[in-house]
């Protein structure tokens, strides 16, 4: 007899060690999230991923599942807490859609779609950030990381190679590249790493394969990111 | 007889746009028609009407504010009409014209007039008549209140249709998946 918790009046089955985000997504329930990735060790710190507990606010990437707890994540109170993160993060950095070669297999932008986010609401930051496009077959945009941590994890945890960081802290915190010269062409970077693959927005970047997809037949064109399997 | 409806009063301008959006509005072809039975047009592109009726009820922006003129043709909208909407990406975000907001204005307008390539005796175009640009390009929420959003690059025939029926109804207007687009 397995152990359950409640989302949103559905009974989730877990076992022990789950996160409510880890149950969930076995069920086939999606919880918005954009740092959490399911082969990493979660970072908890997009917030996205937000529910409620017990009635406490609590991140699903971090926070156990336990028997009998009631979980509230589709709420119309949750979701525009949401909402006005996610439009934190279009405002904070540079994210112009029509231009990006993410477009349509973008994370955060599906996330905004799923949300609903008509608008970014807040006054633009419009930041200053230069891309590095030294490395032969990898561009890095800096304009539009959500410091999800994802690179730096996976360079870190799979690569073995610690190409990138996350520097400063609070408003000031931004990506770095691991070189004396900060510059990725200076790093053992390639292409077949685990850290070119996840992110989840327009930062990392393969060169020449940029708009190869048709509008229409991208991944989130094709389905919104909830009805995707694992939320990705 | 029945006295026929008062049709709605819609406004549209294009600010630092490229009329793309404008075009997309066309793109509902013979829905069109049947819009017409609905709204009249007043000042617009479509029109060439130069002022804001003071009694419109619905203002359709689209393009950011990238100089002078700008801010002031989006406040007589606002001032002039009942419900603003705002189209396509580069009233919501700034858009295109927004990835100058990085350099100098001044270290723009040097190269674009006197240090470009094949420039000669280039000069700044400094007539009274031209409206001063800013020093960056705001989205229009910026600066009045925006009631709605149509986003897309530009928003489909489709989005625009769906937002304008809605609310024509009396419904709050709403994209869904497909529709709902920020290129």
């Amino acid at each position: 007899m397995s152990q359950t918790f409640t989302l949103d009046g559905k009974s989730i089955p877990f076992e022990d060690g789950q996160t409510i985000m880890q149950a969930a997504t076995k069920a086939g329930v999606f919880i918005p999230h954009l740092c959490y990735h399911p082969e990493f060790k979660p970072h908890g710190s997009c917030k996205l991923c937000t529910v409620k507990a017990n009635g406490r606010q609590t991140a699903s990437c971090t926070m156990r599942a336990m028997a009998g707890m009631v979980v509230e994540s589709e709420t119309e109170e949750i979701n525009a807490e949401r909402r006005a993160l996610t439009q934190m993060l279009f405002v904070e950095g540079n994210h112009f859609c029509p231009s990006c070669e993410k477009s349509g297999h973008c994370q955060l932008q599906a996330t905004a779609y799923h949300l609903g986010m008509m608008s970014p609401h807040f006054d633009h930051f419009f930041p200053n950030r230069a891309v590095d496009a030294s490395h032969p077959e990898v561009l890095l945009d800096f304009n539009r990381c959500i410091l999800c941590s994802l690179c730096v994890r996976a360079s870190r945890d799979v690569d073995g190679k610690n190409v990138f960081a996350l520097s400063g802290r609070g408003i000031k915190t931004h990506l770095i590249v691991n070189a004396k010269s900060g510059k990725l062409s200076d790093t053992d970077f390639s292409l077949a790493d685990k850290a070119a693959q996840v992110c989840p927005v327009g930062v990392i970047l393969t060169k020449r394969k940029g708009f190869a997809v048709p509008i229409g037949e991208r991944s989130y064109d094709k389905q919104p990111i909830g009805e995707t399997v694992e939320g990705r | 007889m029945t006295a026929p409806k008062k049709k709605l009063k819609v406004a549209t301008t294009s600010l630092a746009g490229c009329f793309g959006c404008h075009m997309s509005f066309l793109d509902i072809d013979e829905r069109l028609f049947t819009l017409l039975e609905h709204i009249e047009f007043d000042r617009s592109p479509l029109t060439d009407i130069k002022t804001c009726s003071p009694d419109c009820d619905i203002g359709i922006i689209e393009g950011g504010l990238c100089n002078a003129e700008n801010v002031h043709v989006l406040r007589e909208f606002r001032k002039n009409c009942k419900i603003l909407i705002a189209i396509g990406a580069c009233a919501i975000n700034g858009g295109l014209p927004a990835q100058r907001n990085h350099l100098q204005l001044t270290a723009i307008l040097e190269e674009v007039y006197h240090s470009g390539p094949g420039l000669a005796n280039g000069m700044i175009p400094n007539d009274p008549e031209l409206p001063l640009p800013l020093n960056k390009v705001h989205p229009i929420h910026e600066v009045v209140k925006v009631d709605f959003f149509i986003p897309g690059c530009p928003p489909s025939g489709d989005a625009i249709w769906k937002v304008l029926t809605d609310l024509l109804a009396g419904r709050e207007p709403e994209l869904g998946h497909g529709l709902m687009h920020y290129d």
